[in-house]
């Protein structure tokens, strides 16, 4: 075992590096990451064993890492915003054929307009296609996310293909202490792949989800994969288990911290996760009894364990760096579909939407979102959502916004 | 924690900084994150780093609001706004700027009541086109200035930061480095870690309210030419090119055909002209001109005072 400074993306390396992946199909352009080209340097420099071969786009990419999975070997790919876009009609199809792979994505804003900096529209573009999805707050979570996720895919009970997501700049470009764990250890946590049944040769060919169906068959096929999404649940529990043993990390499916005898709750995703535990450390310093729920899988969605965190809480203040056009955060959605009509459900959860494309949160805005949620809870209801957003923020777009009214205006003369 | 922020521009090595003074915390046994933070990746366009370290574990991520030091490695940043150098100081923040004139010229035209300090100077390159490794010599003074970090720790951090470029640079690197952390020994511990913001006492955020606005206003389209006019990317320069039009042929075609921002036009008299109000200062101008006629010049040279490029 090694202690060192790793980013997000040298972290994911470290994890496929250890994982004994055998194949690595990758489109080598922008938005790849650093992810790539560390693994390409170590195939060079005969660190690793392993097969890489660059592709023309996302789409041949995600389709060759299936195409490979489905003979029976190890394999592993990353991508990021657009390019998991550009992938997308292989990401539903691939999830279809029920092959085990492990792919990172490097969560970033989308387009239109264009940013660098996270948020979860892009992962969320994949929510519903069968791909499993286990989302990271720190760079050795990436890395021990990895093996896990080599062995969640490849569980009988499950067999699908995992995503491992990381916010773009905040883990990806960011060096924290990571520990390495050494590779005998990782061997004996996760074996060389066994595909038992899963299996191609050339003298014996094979072919994969040829047909055309009607809906019944249609139906079957699509709702299996539904039952193995959800068997992940408890598969995961018992790969964490595992993995804590072995390692002495502990990943449940959902983090708490500080819940125990929290009245009000943060629920957010990824690596603003650790700003919001911050927060609730300067809470509790201040008198206030607040926790935080972090969903680490979100696909499937841990409603068990959500409900059973939640039972009894008085408000819930639901942190969304998303936002689905017409409706508002997909977290706050899916947490109201999780506790309706449960139980000792919260009966107030407030929606915030924030850190769209990467803009900050800082802990004054934590502190106030606790402070909206407490006076929803006196008030017994919940307030509209809220986008945190400020006078000044908007200001500065009235200074882009008048550098092109200016321009229409002359332009407006010389027509 | 610490909290320390690198401003510099693309291709200054500030991330390296980061990653060297990081390092150097780390061996000392800290909790450390470092990171640069950029846009659409451009030499010369104004970037930062940061670090931070603590005892204990960091939970805070993300841009450092508000700094126990600011190094600046190159003093035309300052007062550019969109470089942000200035953001979040107070009166106990420590501000280093790399920089020929004196700290307290500084001090007064910035108006700032903590402490400033300079860059101990260092030698002129001969060949003014060879880039000036700053990095380590910013790290080492960061690394002195928090009075927590050995000289050992620092060179074994340089030595792991910058292994990849090769002995000779590490050694060059680790001479400018300790020199400068050497002579400012008498301002260790003068940086000191910053608090958390309070949760009983903190300033309301005052959201408001996102007003609905018609798509010919809320999209962002741009429905004109010659927007890019407005962006005065002559700030990302850091070498000028300078035409001596003594020596100039006026073949008219070589410099304002080959440079890549269409920066060059041509005056009545057929003499080419920069527009250094959008030169990016990438000379290929200097490398082009065939009678030799463009120099490059440092651009703080060239702001204090020395030929600007007018046609005498």
């Amino acid at each position: 075992m090694k202690r060192t400074l790793l980013t997000g993306n040298g972290a994911a390396a470290w994890g496929v590096r250890l994982a004994g992946v055998d194949y690595v199909p990758a489109f080598p352009i922008t938005p790849q990451t650093e992810i790539i080209e560390t693994i390409a340097n170590w195939i060079d420099l005969g660190e690793m064993d392993c097969r890489m071969v660059t592709l023309e786009s996302e789409h041949s990419m995600i389709t060759a890492a299936g195409a490979a999975a489905a003979t029976g070997v190890r394999a592993f790919t990353a991508t990021s915003s657009q390019g998991l876009l550009y992938a997308m009609e292989m990401i539903y199809t691939v999830a279809g054929w029920r092959v085990p792979f492990v792919m990172v994505n490097v969560s970033r804003g989308l387009s239109a307009p264009i940013t660098l900096e996270p948020d979860h529209n892009d992962i969320l573009v994949a929510r519903d296609s069968g791909f499993l999805q286990i989302h990271c707050a720190t760079c050795q979570e990436v890395l021990d996310s990895i093996l896990m996720a080599f062995r969640l895919a490849e569980d009988e009970q499950v067999r699908l293909p995992v995503i491992v997501n990381m916010d773009g700049f905040y883990l990806s470009f960011t060096r924290e202490p990571v520990e390495i764990p050494d590779a005998d250890a990782v061997t004996r946590f996760l074996p060389p792949f066994d595909p038992e049944n899963i299996c191609f040769r050339a003298s014996a060919p094979v072919s994969e989800a040829v047909a055309v169906l009607g809906g019944p068959p249609y139906s079957y096929f699509r709702y299996e994969t539904h039952l193995a999404s959800l068997n992940a649940v408890p598969v995961f529990a018992k790969i964490a288990e595992e993995f804590a043993q072995a390692f002495g990390r502990t990943y449940e499916a959902v983090e708490a911290y500080r819940t125990d005898d929290a009245e009000l709750v943060f629920v957010i995703m990824g690596s603003f996760a650790t700003k919001a535990k911050d927060a609730v450390d300067r809470l509790r310093e201040a008198g206030r009894s607040v926790g935080l729920l972090r969903p680490r899988l979100l696909r499937p969605f841990p409603n068990g364990d959500i409900r059973r965190i939640l039972a009894g809480k008085k408000g819930v203040a639901v942190i969304d760096q998303n936002l689905s056009m017409g409706m508002g955060g997909v977290l706050h959605s899916e947490l109201a579909s999780a506790l309706y009509g449960q139980a000792h459900a919260p009966p107030v959860l407030v929606s915030f939407i924030g850190g769209l494309g990467g803009r900050d949160i800082g802990p004054e805005e934590f502190y106030e979102m606790a402070s909206v949620t407490r006076k929803a809870v006196e008030d017994g209801k919940a307030p509209a959502p809220r986008l945190l957003y400020t006078e000044k923020e908007l200001r500065e777009v009235r200074k882009l916004q008048a550098i092109a009214q200016v321009e229409r205006e002359n332009l407006g003369q010389n027509q | 924690m610490y909290r320390i922020r690198f401003h510099g521009r693309g291709g200054q090595g500030m991330k390296t900084a980061s990653r060297i003074l990081g390092r150097a915390f780390f061996l000392e046994g800290f909790e450390v994150q470092d990171a640069p933070r950029y846009g659409a990746e451009r030499r010369g366009a104004p970037m930062f780093a940061y670090v931070r370290a603590s005892r204990n574990t960091i939970n805070e991520r993300g841009i450092i609001r508000r700094p126990d030091l600011v190094v600046v490695a190159d003093d035309t940043l300052v007062p550019v706004s969109a470089a942000g150098v200035l953001q979040g100081v107070t009166e106990h923040t420590v501000m280093l700027i790399n920089s020929n004139e004196k700290p307290e010229v500084w001090k007064d035209r910035l108006n700032i009541s903590g402490q400033v300090l300079t860059m101990p100077s260092v030698a002129e390159k001969e060949d003014r086109l060879e880039p000036r490794f700053i990095s380590a010599s910013c790290a080492g003074v960061a690394a002195r200035l928090v009075g927590v970090i050995s000289r050992t720790s620092l060179k074994q951090a340089i030595s792991a930061e910058l292994a990849h470029l090769g002995a000779a640079v590490v050694d060059k690197n680790l001479a400018g480095a300790l020199e400068s952390y050497d002579l400012m020994g008498s301002h260790s511990g003068s940086v000191t870690p910053g608090h958390e913001v309070p949760a009983y006492a903190y300033q309301n955020p005052e959201w408001i309210e996102l007003p609905f606005e018609d798509a010919r206003v809320s999209a962002p389209a741009i429905h004109a030419t010659a927007t890019s006019e407005k962006m005065k990317t002559g700030l990302w320069r850091t070498m000028r090119p300078v035409i001596d039009y003594s020596r100039c042929n006026r073949c008219w075609w070589v410099c304002s055909t080959f440079c890549p921002d269409s920066a060059i036009s041509l005056d009545d008299e057929g003499y080419p002209q920069i527009d250094y109000e959008h030169c990016k200062g990438c000379m290929v101008c200097v490398a082009q001109c065939p009678s030799h006629a463009i120099h490059a010049i440092p651009e703080q040279e060239a702001e204090a005072g020395t030929p600007a490029g007018e046609r005498l």
